[in-house]
């Protein structure tokens, strides 16, 4: 079955954790970056909904095309 | 030569009523209603433009490869509560349970881009139109994207001009591959996955669709649904063109990524159609699975087997395509993509640096793609809270990264590299294409409205009172342009001139 065979060749689970950590550290680029990033985390929790669990909990769709 | 690469985008939108019970049906009729009876009223008679409109054409049931194969189901009939045609030329209306919003017909992918954006507006002007309608402490929201994390999915359908003559069999096999691998700039991203029985952890995907498909190929759209969706209802000159309906796709945030997705899109089915690519030389041995397994992969190294014996990653077969893409390029130009000259090339450098950068580093990419600039807030959040993908704070930003209000969205909040000019699609919210049929549709709506009884694509439904009713027919997409209709239309004072002016 092709599906096991890809299945198999899958790379390791938690491979968003590798990824974030490769971000570019030293250049200006990455320093810049790093900074929008912190404003954008920094302005989440102000506009993020004061009841997560309640919004995650009530979003529920009819399915669709 | 390709026929020229008209296309557009519609959207069924998330819906949600705060602060009441929530009947999505109801909720989505209000929103549009709202947005009619405030932003409809024009300046030639005082009742609201609310042009309804006309199913005559409508024939989703048709399937492209000729036939119905025994066992398939025609798609459930469509619920159109409510309908509206928007002076943009765009259509807005209530289908299964969403507000859904269908751009005009544009001439170009970036055209078609503007359009999109331009939807999102209209939907914050709804939900401030709507507010008056509701019970204090109620709001109605909507959203931007194709799943609630719960198995509910609703679609961002592409649209394409293609050429009657050209068999779909050729189009089914040669676009295949290139549906799904082209994911990894064209996903949206989404918080783990709605595959019954997903063999592995997927904490976090590319896409939001790539988990719902069952098929290769296809009639339906809400169940069972195929990589390749074979409704043929073209909306034009059924003899010379079909429409090819994609339904792979994601809502995306980024402007970049949309028009990036149409873009690419449309100069592979123009190469197809120019038999510039040799349909079977990217054949996947398992296409379903591998629209999952190409979503489930953030390195983007995991290999696809081809029916030919290769294994090559999405990313490799993207430099395929965009290798034929190249030389197709060079040989027989880009106008069907735009024939100013200006987009096609601009588009194949943009899919060159995608490409080049996602081989590097996704992260990269996070200045234009939805899913990379996702992982890399999300991962961030995570990290600054010690919180787990599951997390109810993480997998609310998983859902406000899709709101359309500017102070709530977190995908328009983005630092993103733009394609398109604030000013632009503000004109787009009530301003129709000036190249496509649309033109003409939009401005017969904001000159004549009350005489207009109903609207489709490819017609207009003039009612003057006495008369019988009298149908305008549009079935060629390009014609009703600003150039070919607009002294037509300023020298006509009365929808009387105009029709008989029109040879009525």
């Amino acid at each position: 079955m092709p599906e096991r065979e890809q299945i198999r060749k899958q790379t390791p689970q938690r491979e968003t954790e590798r990824v974030a950590e490769t971000a570019p550290a030293a250049t200006k680029q990455g320093e810049k970056l790093k900074a929008e990033l912190d404003d954008l985390l920094d302005e989440i929790d102000e506009v993020l909904e004061v009841n997560a669990e309640e919004f995650v909990k009530s979003y529920v769709q009819k399915g669709g095309q | 030569m390709a026929v020229p690469k008209v296309c557009g985008i519609e959207t069924e939108y998330g819906i949600v009523l705060r602060g009441g019970d929530s009947n999505p049906i109801l909720a989505s009729s209000m929103l549009v209603n709202a947005y009619v009876q405030r932003h409809g009223k024009h300046d030639i008679a005082s009742r609201p433009t609310s042009v309804s409109w006309d199913f005559d054409d409508e024939s989703p049931a048709n399937d492209a490869r000729g036939w119905t194969p025994l066992g398939s189901m025609p798609p459930e009939v469509e619920t159109h509560l409510v309908n509206a045609v928007l002076t943009n030329g765009a259509r807005y209306y209530v289908d299964h349970a969403h507000p859904e919003y269908s751009s005009p017909e544009c001439r170009t992918p970036l055209s078609a881009t503007l359009y999109d954006r331009a939807g999102e507006r209209v939907m914050v002007a709804s939900m401030e139109a709507v507010k008056a309608t509701l019970a204090p402490g109620q709001e109605i929201v909507v959203y931007k994207n194709n799943s609630d994390g719960r198995g509910n999915s609703y679609g961002t359908h592409e649209n394409y001009l293609m050429d009657r003559s050209v068999p779909f069999s050729r189009i089914v096999n040669s676009i295949i591959p290139f549906f799904v691998t082209r994911q990894i700039f064209t996903g949206s991203g989404k918080i783990g996955t709605e595959y019954p029985g997903a063999p592995t952890e997927v904490p976090f995907q590319i896409t939001q669709r790539a988990d719902f498909f069952e098929e290769e190929v296809g009639l339906e759209t809400t169940l069972k649904r195929p990589i390749v969706n074979t409704r043929d209802e073209p909306h034009s000159d059924a003899q010379r063109y079909r429409r090819l309906h994609v339904i792979t796709g994601d809502a995306t945030m980024s402007e970049y990524a949309t028009f990036l997705k149409l873009g690419t899109t449309a100069i592979v089915l123009a190469m197809i159609e120019d038999e510039a690519f040799e349909s079977r030389a990217l054949s996947l041995v398992s296409a379903v699975s591998a629209m999952r397994w190409v979503s489930w992969d953030l390195s983007l190294k995991s290999p696809l087997e081809l029916v030919d014996g290769r294994h090559m990653t999405a990313l490799e077969i993207q430099w395929e395509y965009l290798r034929f893409a190249q030389k197709y390029a060079n040989e027989r130009g880009l106008d069907a993509i735009d024939p100013t000259g200006v987009q096609g090339p601009q588009l194949l450098s943009m899919w060159e640096e995608i490409l080049t950068d996602l081989e590097r580093d996704p992260l990269l990419t996070a200045d234009r793609l939805d899913w990379t600039a996702k992982l890399r807030l999300f991962e961030a959040y995570r990290d600054r809270h010690g919180l787990p993908w599951t997390d109810a704070k993480v997998r609310a930003l998983g859902l406000q990264w899709h709101e359309v209000r500017p102070d709530k969205s977190l995908g328009l909040r983005q630092p993103w590299r733009r394609v398109l000019h604030e000013a632009d699609i503000d004109a787009a919210v009530t301003e129709p294409p000036r190249d496509t049929r649309a033109y003409f549709r939009g401005k017969c709506l904001q000159k004549f409205s009350p005489w207009i009884t109903a609207a489709n694509w490819d017609s207009l439904v003039f009612d003057l009172g006495s008369d019988p009713l009298r149908r305008v027919p549009m079935m060629e997409p390009l014609k009703g342009t600003a150039e070919l209709v607009d002294s037509l239309l300023e020298g006509c004072d009365t929808p009387a001139e105009l029709l008989l002016r029109l040879g009525g």
